[in-house]
């Protein structure tokens, strides 16, 4: 066997560069599995990739790309059986606003951008709301979609705790020599 | 990796969003030609998952166990005192119960009536929300070998939950009938008069179509009924109940909130399904 030891030293941070991009992604798609179990608090799904989805493109626009944003969409429709491409849109228009804003959100404080994020889960709620009614052609209640953009917004704040730690972490290992 | 200028690679990504925005849009409109697919990417999806969440359904039923103890414990006084009442009107049910079900055996004696056979069914295992804030259903884990078809009728221990809309290899959707889409014909058990009972996506469905004249009244006890050869006749359902507004509404007897395990009842029924199901039921095989 010829091998350098510096290409394996390589090799693994090449691994550890992969992982750490993955990582956003990943983390929403299994948060999204597991609020598919039944808890008794329907439509749990969408209101918990939203969160992540909104705080990576502000954070870390570099780890959350459209095409994955795309995919995470299709997964959540598919998960809680809304009418296909509906959440897609939804999530693309988010990142595609969130980003515009990211100059001007990231230097403000976690207040601010959780109040910004509440409009954010509004909007997102009444754009999935007319999609549901122009895709199903009949009028549904208005209600879920704000208790569901009420839920996101509650859930923002612990999720946005814990992925700002482990964006530390990151940014950290990153840094380091 | 493709090596890119970078002035190319900039004006890739930035076109890289409205792509994509339109592929939504093309996405939505193939989800709204063919259903078929749709469903099929869904079930193929719930059945890669439905073991996940088979594993992770041990630990938030031990949870939940444990937050019910502690209402439990919570309210135990009033509890006991709630059952003691109850009991007491449980024993003279009981009576009554003992008393017709001697005169029903005698009756059915002297008319030779024939009953009939106790349905077939199998418990299945609640794993995961199938419905999204728009719609009320749920995904069962169920076996390889399974006989699960389309159009199966799902109770808990306490009366009617829905019916199985979608099968897949390892899971299967099953709508509530407090799904929007739901319609159930019912029987009022009072008054025999027969009506619709129609899912509002609430914790009530409502009761439409009844025959002038016979008001559905409150505390009226509802079952189906074997129109559109959609349910058997005489499943427990709910009792009416009047809302705010006077309309009638329909408490099921099925605690749809913390459903756990349902048993499906295979009653042999080709009837209607709810319209978002494309597939006509299949028929049940012959043995």
């Amino acid at each position: 066997m010829r091998g350098r030891p510096a290409s394996a030293m390589g090799l693994l941070r090449q691994v550890d560069a992969v992982a750490r991009a993955a990582f956003p992604t990943s983390l929403t798609a299994l948060l999204m599995v597991l609020a598919a179990v039944p808890v008794g608090l329907p439509g749990l799904v969408p209101a918990v990739a939203l969160p992540c989805i909104v705080f990576w493109s502000v954070f870390r626009p570099a780890a959350l790309p459209p095409l994955a944003v795309f995919g995470l969409g299709l997964l959540g429709d598919l998960l809680s059986f809304a009418p296909v491409g509906s959440g897609v849109l939804t999530l693309l228009v988010v990142v595609g606003l969130v980003t515009r804003w990211r100059r001007f959100l990231v230097k403000q404080s976690f207040l601010a951008v959780w109040l910004a994020y509440c409009g954010v889960a509004l909007g997102a709620a009444a754009l999935e709301w007319l999609l549901q009614v122009v895709l199903g052609w009949r009028v549904v209640p208005v209600a879920p979609g704000f208790y569901q953009a009420l839920m996101s917004a509650g859930l923002y704040p612990g999720l946005a705790w814990i992925m700002s730690r482990i964006h530390e972490a990151m940014s950290r290992a990153e840094s380091a020599p | 990796m493709i090596r890119l200028s970078i002035p190319l690679r900039q004006a890739l990504s930035r076109l890289s969003l409205p792509v994509l925005i339109a592929l939504a849009f093309g996405t939505m409109l193939l989800g709204k030609a063919d259903a078929l697919l749709a469903e099929r990417a869904r079930m193929a999806l719930a059945d890669a998952l439905a073991p996940i969440w088979s594993i992770l359904q041990q630990p938030v039923a031990s949870v939940r166990g444990t937050v019910q103890e502690a209402e439990f414990l919570l309210s135990l006084r009033a509890e006991n005192a709630r059952l003691r009442e109850e009991n007491e009107r449980l024993r003279r049910w009981q009576a009554t119960a003992l008393a017709l079900e001697a005169e029903n055996a005698v009756l059915q004696r002297q008319l030779r009536f024939m009953p009939e056979a106790a349905p077939a069914f199998q418990t299945v295992r609640v794993v995961a929300d199938g419905g999204g804030i728009y719609a009320r259903a749920v995904l069962l884990g169920i076996g390889p070998n399974h006989g699960v078809r389309k159009g199966q009728i799902a109770l808990d221990e306490r009366g009617l939950v829905g019916r199985v809309t979608e099968v897949g290899l390892r899971s299967a959707r099953l709508l509530l009938a407090t799904d929007m889409n739901s319609r159930i014909p019912v029987v009022l058990e009072g008054s025999r008069a027969r009506a619709m009972m129609v899912g509002t996506n609430g914790a009530r469905p409502r009761l439409q179509h009844w025959p002038e004249g016979s008001v559905p009244e409150e505390g009226e006890r509802i079952v189906t009924s074997a129109e559109a050869a959609a349910f058997p006749a005489g499943l427990p359902v709910g009792i009416v109940r009047r809302s705010e507004g006077g309309a009638p509404e329909v408490e099921l007897f099925a605690r749809l909130d913390r459903l756990d395990v349902v048993r499906l009842f295979d009653y042999g029924l080709g009837g209607i399904l709810p319209p978002e199901a494309v597939a006509r039921p299949e028929p049940r095989p012959r043995r």
